[in-house]
């Protein structure tokens, strides 16, 4: 028994910051671990997709038709979709593009977009909640009227409507064609669809926190209105926009790849998972592994950063339960 | 109550206009040339010219929105006075040149398809949800829960896109049990209607149905541990009224919310579930309509489906009013 107390009374007690508090958290927790493995997997994957053209010798965009069925309609030749050791995930159909070099730069288009998204659409929710509920009144019936009527627009579908016509527009301000004005067009739409989620969540913090001693005495030294804002009330809500934007990734990341599904987002050449899977429409049914390849990939992501959100929820407010 | 009921309508209603007037103006003033937008891909300078007139581009834009406005109350005649006059009755939501067809006209032909998804994958997932949920909730922590709750975690990660093509796979190309997803009118054709409908209901139904197992549960959890609860089981309740009547009905109002707000995204066009199972809905229509750059039909099907948004918003609150005391008051 003794023997067992010993050390404990001997350890030093540390002073402990809730962040560290919260690493600590989330080192312990097993889903968490297992979960940001395969995001950081993903990662990994699309910052080294180059890479793998060493090993492939090939590039996303060669067409290989010495892989393809020739005679018979343009199949890949061999079993799973052409998978071979040339081609590990196989080649597509009708081009012989190589699938696995698709997939890693895919994930490249995939999460480029749908984070620039997250951070434009972060950036944007978190100063409109902080203005909105800092000074209240007026300010904030208009711009939580404002949110209320982003958020009862049909985002699918007015996000494909208006894709041709910002096109269009982004255009005429000297963008390229093609993807050089789809990409950035696509992370203006999602961000323009999502701000109002984080804006929220920002509003009604700010809103309970306004009203605090702390932010009392600041303003009685004398502070300015963006002292309070971005220094005294911002870092007290760094929590719940962690919180917000890890549980949010997914959505952009299946809305990006929903909208290019949909015809309204990237386009070829460019590697992208929606776009695989709309390439793979026509050949599902001769050739299932090339629609099975994204949409997989897709879903573990999807779920992994689920799970990750859920995990940096519990470990910032160890109260929530699941 | 009835106070609180019109404020929410009243709301709504000018929610709606603000809606549309965004719509019009996007559409109508950021593209370099509206006519050329409504005209498609293959299309003659005299086609052009000819909607250019018949849509009074040369107004200023309140103008054109007014008679926008105008012409869903009382329709509407393109090219008065000319011998290529257009009739478009009330409520007339634009004309598309390219089908020659008001777009009302278009939207009611398509709205049966996206009716036929919405309600028969809403039932579907109901059932699925709430009782995977209640089960999940009474049977808490045994493997029965785990393996649902896993289930619903997993299908909350999944795309329709991608099971779509699945199960359009397994069931229609291998086992061939079900033929290709289409649509058929109900009326004069049920069986087939049913068939073809199958793979869109089960798919979104299994997609959707997670977010409410995890709500019932987690509802139904919270309020079990209520004090009107024990003392309902106090008075010597059997279990089953204790958990119909007091937990499931306490724990409903958020289901509520959900439900109407997911029926009514649905009901303005499955955008991709008709989108992956080619049904001729109002989803496929609007997908169309950018595709062919049919801006009357991309702007109709957009208003349109804000109005059931909307729509769904408002008869939400209210019914939560009706189920929850505490909202009535405030």
């Amino acid at each position: 028994m003794s023997s067992e107390l010993a050390p404990a009374v001997k350890e030093r007690v540390e002073g402990r910051s809730p962040s560290r508090m919260a690493w600590e958290r989330i080192k312990k927790d097993r889903t968490a671990k297992v979960s940001g493995s395969i995001i950081l997997f993903f990662i990994l994957l699309a910052i080294l997709a180059p890479i793998f053209t060493w090993f492939i010798h090939t590039t996303p965009d060669a067409f290989h038709t010495e892989a393809l069925n020739q005679e018979f309609g343009t199949q890949p030749l061999g079993k799973l979709g052409g998978v071979s050791g040339a081609h590990w995930f196989g080649v597509e159909p009708r081009t012989g593009r190589d699938v696995f070099l698709r997939f890693v730069f895919g994930a490249r288009t995939s999460l480029i977009i749908a984070l620039a998204s997250t951070a434009l659409a972060t950036v944007i929710g978190v100063v409109i909640g902080l203005v909105s509920g800092f000074f209240g009144g007026k300010t904030d019936l208009l711009l939580s009227r404002t949110m209320e009527i982003v958020l009862s627009f049909p985002s699918i579908l007015f996000a494909l409507a208006v894709m041709p016509v910002l096109e269009n527009v982004f255009q005429s301000w000297g963008l390229p064609e093609g993807n050089g004005t789809r990409i950035p067009v696509m992370i203006f739409i999602l961000a323009m669809f999502g701000w109002p989620y984080i804006g929220r969540i920002v509003r009604g913090q700010v809103i309970s926190l306004r009203e605090r001693e702390f932010i009392e005495a600041a303003r009685a030294l004398g502070a300015s209105r963006s002292h309070l804002i971005f220094r005294e009330i911002l870092p007290n809500l760094w929590a719940p926009i962690l919180v917000t934007v890890a549980l949010n990734i997914p959505t952009y990341i299946t809305a990006e790849a929903a909208l290019t599904f949909l015809g309204a987002g990237v386009i070829d050449p460019t590697s992208d998972w929606g776009a695989m899977l709309l390439a793979s429409v026509p050949f599902y049914s001769v050739d299932p592994m090339f629609t099975f390849i994204p949409g997989f990939a897709l879903f573990m992501l999807v779920l992994s950063f689920s799970l990750f959100g859920d995990s940096i929820r519990d470990a910032l407010d160890p109260r929530s339960s699941r | 109550m009835f106070n609180y009921l019109l404020r929410r309508i009243v709301s709504g209603i000018i929610v709606l206009g603000i809606v549309s007037a965004i719509v019009f103006g996007i559409f109508f003033i950021l593209p370099a040339d509206p006519a050329r937008l409504s005209c498609g891909k293959t299309c003659s300078e005299e086609q052009i010219v000819k909607i250019r007139h018949a849509l009074e581009l040369d107004q200023t834009l309140p103008i054109q929105y007014g008679r926008y406005l105008k012409g869903i109350f009382v329709g509407r005649t393109y090219l008065k006075g000319t011998t290529a006059e257009l009739h478009c009755s009330a409520p007339c939501l634009g004309y598309s040149f390219q089908t020659d067809q008001p777009v009302t006209q278009l939207l009611k032909d398509r709205l049966p398809a996206t009716a036929s998804i919405a309600f028969g994958a809403s039932i579907l997932w109901l059932l699925l949800g709430l009782s995977s949920g209640i089960i999940s909730a009474l049977r808490r922590g045994t493997w029965v829960d785990k393996f649902s709750q896993g289930v619903a975690l997993g299908a909350a990660s999944l795309q329709i896109y991608f099971v779509g093509l699945v199960l359009q796979f397994i069931f229609v190309n291998k086992l061939a049990w079900l033929p290709a997803p289409g649509y058929s009118s109900p009326l004069h054709y049920p069986v087939d209607w049913a068939k073809q409908m199958a793979l869109p209901w089960i798919t979104l139904a299994f997609l959707l149905s997670a977010i409410y197992s995890r709500l019932t549960r987690a509802g139904m959890i919270e309020i079990m541990g209520e004090d009107y609860v024990r003392t309902a089981r106090a008075k010597g309740l059997n279990n089953r009224t204790i958990n119909l009547k007091h937990v499931l009905r306490g724990a409903i109002t958020p289901i509520v919310t959900v439900f109407g707000l997911d029926l009514g995204g649905l009901l303005g066009g499955a955008v991709i579930t008709e989108y992956v199972f080619n049904i001729p809905g109002l989803g496929k229509l609007s997908t169309d309509a950018v595709a062919n750059l049919d801006l009357p039909v991309i702007t109709g099907t957009v208003i349109f489906s804000a109005f059931f948004i909307i729509v769904a918003n408002v008869l939400v609150d209210l019914l939560y009013a009706a189920l929850d005391p505490k909202v009535r008051i405030q």
